[in-house]
């Protein structure tokens, strides 16, 4: 065993218990598609109730670095740890049994929220909810019912119990996704550009129930292209570019007067998030919103 | 949505109104008359073509309609074991290529090359070939198997050589499941073995079923070869009773006839399924 590589800008979030050791850490994580070297040596801590943002353009490596976190993409080199349990990168012995089921135990703890929500299409959505928890977890039938039923009310879609995926809008299918993801009752959540494949009236009602998750201290790691959000609730927002972090630092840092000229360039195409803001004299206008209407404006 | 101020919504309440220009209405009747005489035209030529044929054999004599009165019964009571033969072997085809498919996906190599071996070997040589080898030749390896009844090695012959051609069918549409389902299934922590079972077969099999559909009207076909084996179906009755009383244009064309009948029937049932899954695929 290698001793662990720490990430210099981790430190405990607002809402992390006092003396509480990081729940994710990703270590020195490589990975080549082929001989495409994509990411080069990520390292990233993430406190017990934190959010954390990755951003990025496209081909950035801020996904791959995400599925590298659940072994949906096995990192060439590196060690991934959830919830205490730690798993080397062990590509040549990556169907082995013993591996699988380290990343099986590892998936179970960090449930995965995608982008273009995956929804099991022959189950009902309450069917959709307990099937991990059933199979995976062994949980008798009734309590995963009554798990689900309690997720399925927090993204507001108690109605929709018993219809089939494909009666749903697309927001309403990404807000069953979270509530299949939370019905595992998971240690840490991943968002994979959960409203990227969103019609852009219904992103509003996904991003409003990851904010309430934040808010209320679920871990979660979140890569999006919602500037709005990353500020609202990150914690921390990594700017990441050709498979490396070049900046890294609470969001108000990074979004509003980053230093790296990369970090400016790729935020400069975003109008919610200029690269050079003044400092902030009053409360900006989404506060203003927020106390004029009680809720944040919708995007 | 009815917001009575946009110009949208009174050409909408016109239309409900029935106030429409007539030149719609007059297209809509005329597409109706059109379809119902095209239809029309369909049964007609079909009456007369087989109206005639029949009609020449009967007028000619060539049709002995005691001979037929007397043994008719007999001959269509092959149907039950013709449709008895198709219905089991379809179903163990089904489960041949079910693990064939599995099999031919697997990244076992023994596996992949079992799997590859049995359909080339199936697919490379005829099927009756393979019928008479499990009727004559086994027996000769095996000598129990010559006490197996002849209905059952029939039913084998014929699921064993359908389930090669199926597993092409199920291996495609277990391919055809996106990546991002059993990335789901995964990062849900399922096993491999799970997901297959859980989410990805019971999407595979309604891909297949139409093409099941398909190899079952196929089916009915041919369990006619295994009247060869002495399977008493449809046509073994047929040729026994024409063979033996030189009367074989009649047995014949009774035989071809209720196949005919048959794969119809079955067709009917087959577009009237899709079209209530191609419903339900609508709802889910």
């Amino acid at each position: 065993m290698t001793s662990p590589i720490h990430d210099p800008y981790a430190k405990p979030g607002a809402l992390t218990p006092a003396g509480a050791e990081p729940i994710v850490r990703l270590e020195a994580i490589e990975k080549y598609f082929g001989t495409n070297h994509v990411l080069r040596g990520c390292t990233l801590e993430v406190y017990p109730r934190e959010t954390i943002c990755l951003i990025g353009r496209s081909g950035s490596g801020k996904s791959t670095l995400l599925r590298c976190t659940n072994f949906l993409e096995e990192p060439t080199v590196g060690t991934v740890e959830v919830d205490g349990l730690r798993v080397e990168a062990d590509p040549l012995h990556a169907r082995s049994t013993d591996h699988r089921e380290k990343i099986r135990q590892i998936r179970q703890r960090a449930q995965m929220v995608f982008q273009e929500f995956n929804l099991f299409p022959h189950m009902k959505v309450i069917d959709n909810l307990i099937e991990g928890p059933i199979r995976v977890k062994g949980i008798a039938r009734d309590q995963a019912v009554a798990t689900a039923e309690k997720y399925l009310a927090k993204v507001g879609l108690s109605e929709k119990r018993d219809e089939y995926p494909a009666r749903l809008s697309g927001g309403q299918k990404q807000r069953v996704a979270i509530a299949r993801a939370l019905t595992m009752e998971p240690r840490v959540l991943l968002f994979d550009e959960p409203t990227s494949a969103l019609d852009p009236t219904l992103v509003g009602e996904v991003i409003t129930v990851m904010e309430e998750l934040a808010h209320e201290g679920a871990t979660m790691i979140v890569v999006t292209h919602e500037m709005q959000f990353a500020r609202e609730s990150a914690d921390r927002v990594y700017f990441i570019e050709e498979g490396t972090f070049v900046e890294v630092g609470p969001p108000e840092q990074v979004l509003d007067s980053p230093r790296d000229e990369r970090t400016q360039r790729f935020l400069s195409r975003f109008l919610v998030a200029p690269a050079t803001k003044p400092a902030p004299t009053g409360p900006s206008a989404d506060e203003l919103f927020r106390e004029q209407t009680g809720h944040l404006p919708l995007h | 949505m009815t917001d009575s101020s946009s110009p949208g919504a009174a050409t909408l309440r016109q239309a409900e109104a029935g106030g429409l220009d007539p030149i719609v209405d007059q297209i809509r009747k005329a597409r109706v008359a059109e379809r119902r005489r095209f239809r029309l035209i369909f049964v007609v030529t079909w009456t007369i073509v087989i109206g005639v044929v029949v009609g020449a054999l009967f007028a000619a004599g060539k049709i002995d309609v005691g001979f037929l009165a007397k043994w008719y019964e007999y001959i269509l009571g092959g149907v039950y074991i013709t449709i008895l033969v198709s219905v089991a072997s379809i179903a163990v085809a089904v489960v041949f290529a079910l693990f064939g498919a599995l099999g031919r996906l697997s990244s076992v190599a023994p596996v992949y090359a079992l799997a590859t071996l049995y359909v080339s070997l199936v697919r490379g040589t005829p099927l009756i070939v393979q019928i008479l080898f499990i009727y004559l030749a086994l027996p000769q390896l095996i000598p129990a198997t010559a006490s197996i009844p002849v209905l059952l090695l029939g039913i084998f012959a014929l699921a064993f050589n359908y389930g090669a051609y199926m597993t092409e069918i199920f291996r495609a549409g277990i391919q055809a499941i996106p990546r991002g389902q059993i990335e789901a299934a995964g990062a849900l922590g399922m096993t491999g073995p799970q997901t297959m079972r859980r989410v990805i077969l019971p999407q595979a099999i309604r891909i297949v079923i139409p093409a099941i559909g398909n190899d079952f009207i196929a089916m009915i076909k041919d369990s006619a070869l295994v009247s060869i084996i002495t399977v008493q179906e449809l046509l073994w009755r047929a040729q026994r009773v024409g063979q033996s009383n030189f009367r074989s244009l009649e047995t014949l064309l009774v035989a071809a006839l209720v196949y005919w009948v048959l794969t119809i029937a079955f067709s009917i049932v087959q577009e009237r399924l899709e079209k209530r899954m191609a419903e339900s695929d609508r709802r889910i």
